[in-house]
């Protein structure tokens, strides 16, 4: 749930509208709800799309969000190794 | 139309439109609105998140820094919920698509998302179920809670239909609007009984799923003499009711009529009928059925339909009130009774695992002896205005007693102290409502002007049955040879020990118990008002003799089915038009 909400709080700094898709779901980025019942587990392929007059600034925060700080959180592999 | 079927438990006939109160602790049935309502409805499902923003902002402000870090992101995560306007919208759309209510709405909404949520193989997911629940238990808490100071706002005529009434909401019904009162929990003893009955407002209650078969402004019909709910009645049911309300208030008029003769066997034995109350306002009530005085006047009232605690003055004014209305006729006021079900504002949220048999009544006053010395106190000063007496309730020992009286010695004290003038010879008793002070009454007997008999949580205790609670409620009956004979024990022993005993539980108002009591040796009974006249119908057609081979009979019983047959049969002799 933390991920999805840095996730939406993220994307509602932007103008831009944040689409989220996986598979054939596609979802309001800026909802918690619809963001949420992706459930999309660690490992998940997400595609991220913005539309709008700032989406390169927002895909690029998400990006920065999702790829370089991981949430914040270490990964299931981080944490087993660290668990050893 | 259909027809439900439950308890009995105010009598009188009403015919009207309901309001629904549903619980939010408890399955949300789909209630449809009328159209024009749709705007009404959205707006409030707005209010609602609105509020509950408001107080998750605050409830996450409270939260201490360090320890507070796992709750804080907790409120974030509902706060952030709360501000989805998806979410929100979602809601809005199914009240205005389908004319819903806002908590059926918001009900079904959050319990889809959380069963999409239990359903994620990923247990870190499926676990944010529980979060889903929360937000939409806060919700529906601030719905339901809205409606429900609605009702004590109410201006046009309704019948109220909810799962469950807590004290807090009766004491603040209206009786010029409210015109009946149904409930899917409940028995004879429960606290909306007790209060419908003391107001006049015909109720049923353990009619179970009730509030699933109601909509907000059905009809419906509440016969509370014989335990009916009728909803959507159809034209001949409704024209059939309309009738047997006429001959019903006949009948109570003509009881109306022997209100001036007095309460005595056709033996020429001279019984004396008091009524209970809860409100200063409800005395002039029992004086007009014929009421000789109040024999348990419930002071818990005044903590319950009220945000702060009431002063010294708040309690002498009630009083005052009470004993001006009788004069020199006696009235009993009962110390508070607070605890179990009925709490006061500062306890409120201090839950006991087991409340019946935790911190209540004269338990609760006697640690908590400023709030018992304030009433005391005003209860003293109130004294000299009359025939005011005291009874200290839930006593289950000596020890209690002498020390309840200490207490008030201390109060007589301060009273000596501030020169202000008080009956120093007031009249001390104690009610018997536990096993243990039905069993020790001839030692209790030495220290008591009075005892009176509580049937209710006597039959409670002595039964281990949980009045309130629909799963066990046939078990509850104060005709069982096991109560009975508790009851003999301490009419025998107050006799002895030549102190007045009373009864002033349910049972006293129960017209088949009547010739049991009386042949069990009571001459004294005090029951709500509008009771009066039935009873002291039965009264007056009854000898003493008759009666004591009554009781004789029932203690050769050993069953309470069989006693409560043998009850009912003699009774129904006597004044066929009441069952």
């Amino acid at each position: 749930m933390r991920p999805a909400m840095q996730f939406v709080d993220t994307a509602s700094k932007f103008q831009s509208s944040v689409s989220v898709s996986k598979d054939d779901t596609n979802v309001d980025g800026k909802s918690i709800m619809q963001m949420s019942m992706l459930a999309a587990t660690c490992g998940t392929r997400l595609k991220v799309k913005a539309e709008g007059a700032d989406a390169a600034e927002a895909i690029e925060a998400l990006r920065e969000l999702v790829e370089v700080r991981k949430f914040g959180e270490p990964t299931p592999e981080e944490k087993s190794r660290q668990a050893n | 139309m259909e027809i439900k079927k439950g308890v009995a438990v105010s009598p009188g006939i009403s015919i009207g439109k309901c309001l629904v109160i549903d619980a939010e602790d408890y399955r949300i049935p789909r209630r449809l609105i009328d159209p024009s309502q749709r705007m009404t409805e959205t707006q409030r499902v707005r209010n609602v998140f609105k509020d509950a923003i408001d107080e998750l902002t605050k409830l996450q402000a409270e939260q201490e820094e360090i320890e507070g870090q796992k709750m804080k992101d907790i409120f974030a995560v509902h706060l952030s919920y709360l501000r989805d306007r998806t979410l929100r919208k979602k809601i809005t759309d199914m009240v205005t698509a389908e004319s819903v209510t806002a908590e059926f709405a918001v009900s079904s909404t959050l319990r889809d998302i959380a069963a999409h949520f239990a359903k994620v193989k990923d247990a870190y997911i499926s676990e944010r179920a529980a979060d889903i629940y929360d937000i939409e238990h806060r919700l529906l808490r601030n719905l339901v809670g809205g409606k429900r100071q609605d009702i004590a706002a109410l201006k046009e005529e309704a019948i109220v239909v909810a799962r469950e009434l807590s004290p807090t909401q009766t004491a603040s019904f209206n009786k010029e609007y409210i015109k009946g009162i149904a409930t899917g929990a409940g028995g004879r003893t429960s606290h909306t009984a007790i209060v419908a009955r003391s107001l006049g407002i015909p109720a049923v209650v353990a009619l179970e799923d009730i509030t699933e078969s109601v909509n907000a402004g059905d009809t419906v019909i509440i016969d509370g003499n014989r335990g009916i709910v009728i909803v959507n009645p159809d034209d001949s049911t409704i024209q059939q009711y309309l009738e047997y309300a006429v001959e019903y208030t006949e009948l109570e008029h003509r009881l109306d009529t022997i209100r001036e003769k007095p309460a005595e066997t056709r033996d020429g034995v001279r019984v004396t009928l008091f009524g209970n109350i809860e409100f200063p306002d409800e005395a002039q009530g029992v004086l007009q059925r014929g009421g000789e005085g109040i024999g348990l006047y419930r002071t818990e009232f005044l903590y319950l339909n009220r945000d702060t605690e009431p002063t010294e003055q708040e309690h002498y004014e009630a009083y005052s009130k009470t004993v001006a209305v009788f004069k020199s006729k006696p009235v009993v006021l009962r110390t508070v009774d607070l605890g179990a079900d009925k709490y006061t504002q500062s306890r409120r949220y201090a839950r006991e695992p087991n409340p019946f048999l935790g911190l209540r009544s004269i338990r609760y006053c006697l640690q908590n002896l400023t709030m018992f010395k304030t009433q005391l106190h005003a209860i003293m000063r109130a004294s000299v205005l009359g025939d005011l007496r005291i009874m200290f309730p839930l006593i289950t020992n000596l020890q209690e007693l002498m020390q309840a009286k200490m207490v008030l010695g201390d109060v007589m004290e301060d009273l000596d102290d501030e020169g202000l003038p008080y009956n120093r010879k007031i009249k001390v008793g104690i009610m018997i409502e536990t096993p243990a002070a039905a069993l020790t009454a001839s030692m209790l007997a030495k220290d008591a002007d009075f005892f009176s008999i509580g049937t209710n949580d006597l039959t409670q205790y002595t039964l281990a049955v949980d009045r309130g609670n629909e799963l066990v409620s046939t078990l509850y009956s104060s005709v069982d040879p096991a109560v009975i004979r508790l009851i003999r024990t301490v009419i025998q022993d107050a006799h002895k020990g030549r102190v007045e005993v009373s009864i002033c539980g349910e049972m006293a108002s129960e017209p088949e118990s009547v010739m049991l009591l009386l042949g069990l040796g009571i001459r004294k009974l005090s029951m709500a008002a509008p009771m009066i006249p039935e009873i002291k119908q039965i009264i007056r057609s009854v000898t003493v003799e008759e009666c004591n081979k009554v009781a004789r009979k029932v203690l050769g019983m050993n069953s309470e089915r069989q006693i409560s047959s043998f009850l009912r049969d003699a009774a129904r002799k006597i004044l066929p038009e009441a069952f």
